[in-house]
């Protein structure tokens, strides 16, 4: 398969760009040995603090590493590659399959590394839960996916950081992935719209159970997708009609 | 100049124009290119050669005209990986070797050529396992003729191709782009140089403010942009004696050094030594591009294109 030796290769680069890949994996990382190990007695309602925290981290660590790939979009467009690579018969969706894989693959490896982490603090959860939450983080990022590559095809690669680090901070701030949400209210309602929040609750399914991932997440995150892909395919003609 | 299409045209463009808001780059060229044709788009700076090639290449949709590849529109010919393009930008991707990128590159095509012959061909078989972000610029711009090589492609589009390179190099590069024309295909490349057009092209293309000005064989267009200056030490000579030997356009006089412009030097040259037996420091130089562009087009800016 021809689009696989593209694929492989984006794969090497992206593994080979360690920088990169540290810098996506430290911060959840650093932040959750630093609280998590202060607190590793604590219990919040009997649950016990490292794993609240770890799931947390684990929302916006992979949300982070997911939107990156906006930089990488914005990079090559930046360097005139994405215009060598429109001369070529490369296919938009082979290029796109190769970036969101990218992104899950750094995702994955962001909350490996937690996991990991919060294993270390005293953390245990039987296989089921643990892929369980897995399964659900995966699912909950897929508007974060979007939310990347409209970013890459928006934002000049000097106003990326702020943006992206930004909008990545905000999501997760209000989805709770910092700490707790207030448990009812017209706030608590206005945030139960957000994918970050369901995000949030992908990692709580490790904690509460997997009742806590509704019906109303699987809404919540398909409008989002929809609203998002139809976004994103709007700023990319417009971005690939200009250069 | 036919803008009609025979059978086996490669490559039309009709009536084509562009414009960015009130700049109009591009303002309705008619050409046909035949297939295996070497073409040089010649202009100054702002002549609208890039716009021309973004819209052949597909990258650029055309206000107005048409542009057929092959018998197809660009976005398909690209598609089929007809095309192989080198730009003035395109930087290559990191954290892959020389080889790597163009396997990669290579993979996108229906029929690349074999990588070790892309790598040769562009003469960078012994940095082939370098990592692309290390290169110098002459490198850098011999991988992206390597991109652009190892497609295969029935057209290669380049466009200033050579800016980057020094004269060494730009040797080395049109000796390479030859190899490629002896195989039959068709190479169109945008450039500011007469002496690169000149030398590389079947076939000139001029072009200024957005149109074709001049389209022909390199002999033609030479002769037409490639007007000759004389410059001599002359005693008792004056502007207005120099001015009436015949074929000279211009005269200019710095103390006792004439400088006289004129289509054809030989014949002014001739008529000249035998009027002035003593002339020294006689010195025959082709006029710069720019001047000769602007004897070609005039002031003409006339915005009813």
């Amino acid at each position: 398969m021809k689009s696989l030796t593209y694929i492989h290769y984006e794969i090497l680069r992206t593994i080979r760009n360690r920088r990169f890949l540290i810098f996506s994996l430290i911060f959840p990382l650093i932040l959750f040995l630093a609280i998590a190990g202060e607190n590793r007695h604590v219990q919040l309602d009997g649950i016990g603090f490292p794993l609240y925290f770890m799931t947390g981290m684990a929302s916006w660590g992979s949300m982070t590493a997911i939107v990156s790939i906006g930089g990488k979009i914005a990079t090559e467009r930046q360097v005139g590659w994405t215009r060598q690579l429109r001369v070529t018969p490369l296919k938009t969706s082979t290029y796109f399959t190769a970036k969101v894989l990218t992104g899950y693959m750094t995702a994955l490896l962001s909350i490996v590394v937690l996991a990991l982490a919060g294993t270390s603090l005293g953390v245990r959860l039987d296989a089921t839960t643990w892929l369980t939450m897995l399964g659900l983080l995966l699912v909950g990022l897929i508007p974060f996916v979007l939310i990347g590559i409209m970013l890459g095809h928006l934002v000049s690669v000097d106003s990326l950081g702020p943006a992206l680090g930004g909008i990545t901070s905000l999501f997760a701030l209000l989805g709770g992935s910092f700490g707790p949400l207030a448990k009812k209210g017209v706030l608590l309602t206005i945030v139960k719209l957000l994918p970050s929040y369901w995000l949030v609750q992908a990692g709580h399914s490790a904690l509460l159970g997997s009742h806590v991932w509704t019906g109303e997440a699987w809404i919540v995150l398909a409008v989002w997708t929809l609203v998002m892909l139809r976004l994103t395919v709007v700023v990319y003609r417009r971005d690939t009609a200009r250069v | 100049m036919t803008n009609r299409a025979a059978p086996n045209t490669g490559i039309t463009l009709t009536d084509l124009t562009k414009s960015y808001g009130a700049v109009r780059a591009v303002r309705g060229i008619n050409v046909t290119i035949n297939r295996g044709e070497t073409l040089a788009l010649l202009g100054p700076n702002g002549a609208g050669k890039s716009t021309t090639l973004d819209m052949v290449l597909g990258l650029t949709r055309p206000d107005a005209g048409t542009v057929s590849l092959f018998g197809t529109s660009p976005r398909d010919a690209v598609k089929a990986g007809f095309v192989g393009g080198m730009l003035q930008t395109g930087q290559p991707i990191g954290y892959l070797s020389v080889r790597e990128l163009i396997t990669m590159m290579a993979s996108l095509y229906p029929q690349p050529l074999a990588v070790d012959d892309a790598l040769r061909l562009s003469g960078i078989e012994e940095i082939a396992d370098r990592v692309t972000t290390k290169l110098s610029g002459g490198q850098t711009q011999r991988l992206r003729m390597a991109i652009a090589l190892v497609a295969d492609p029935e057209l290669l589009v380049l466009d200033e191709p050579t800016a980057a390179l020094d004269v060494e190099g730009r040797r080395d590069f049109w000796v390479a782009m030859r190899a490629v024309a002896a195989r039959g295909k068709t190479i169109v490349f945008a450039t500011h140089y007469l002496e690169e057009a000149d030398a590389y092209a079947d076939r000139i293309i001029l072009m200024a403010r957005g149109r074709v000005v001049a389209d022909g064989p390199p002999t033609e267009i030479k002769a037409r942009v490639g007007g000759r200056t004389i410059r001599a030490t002359l005693r008792n000579a004056t502007v207005a004696d120099l001015g009436a030997l015949e074929g000279v356009t211009n005269v200019e006089q710095h103390g006792e050094t004439f400088i006289v412009t004129c289509p054809n030097s030989d014949t002014v040259l001739r008529a000249l030594l035998a009027r002035y037996a003593d002339a020294r420091d006689i010195e025959v130089r082709g006029a710069g591009l720019e001047e000769a562009f602007l004897n070609l087009t005039g002031d003409d800016d006339d915005e009813n294109a």
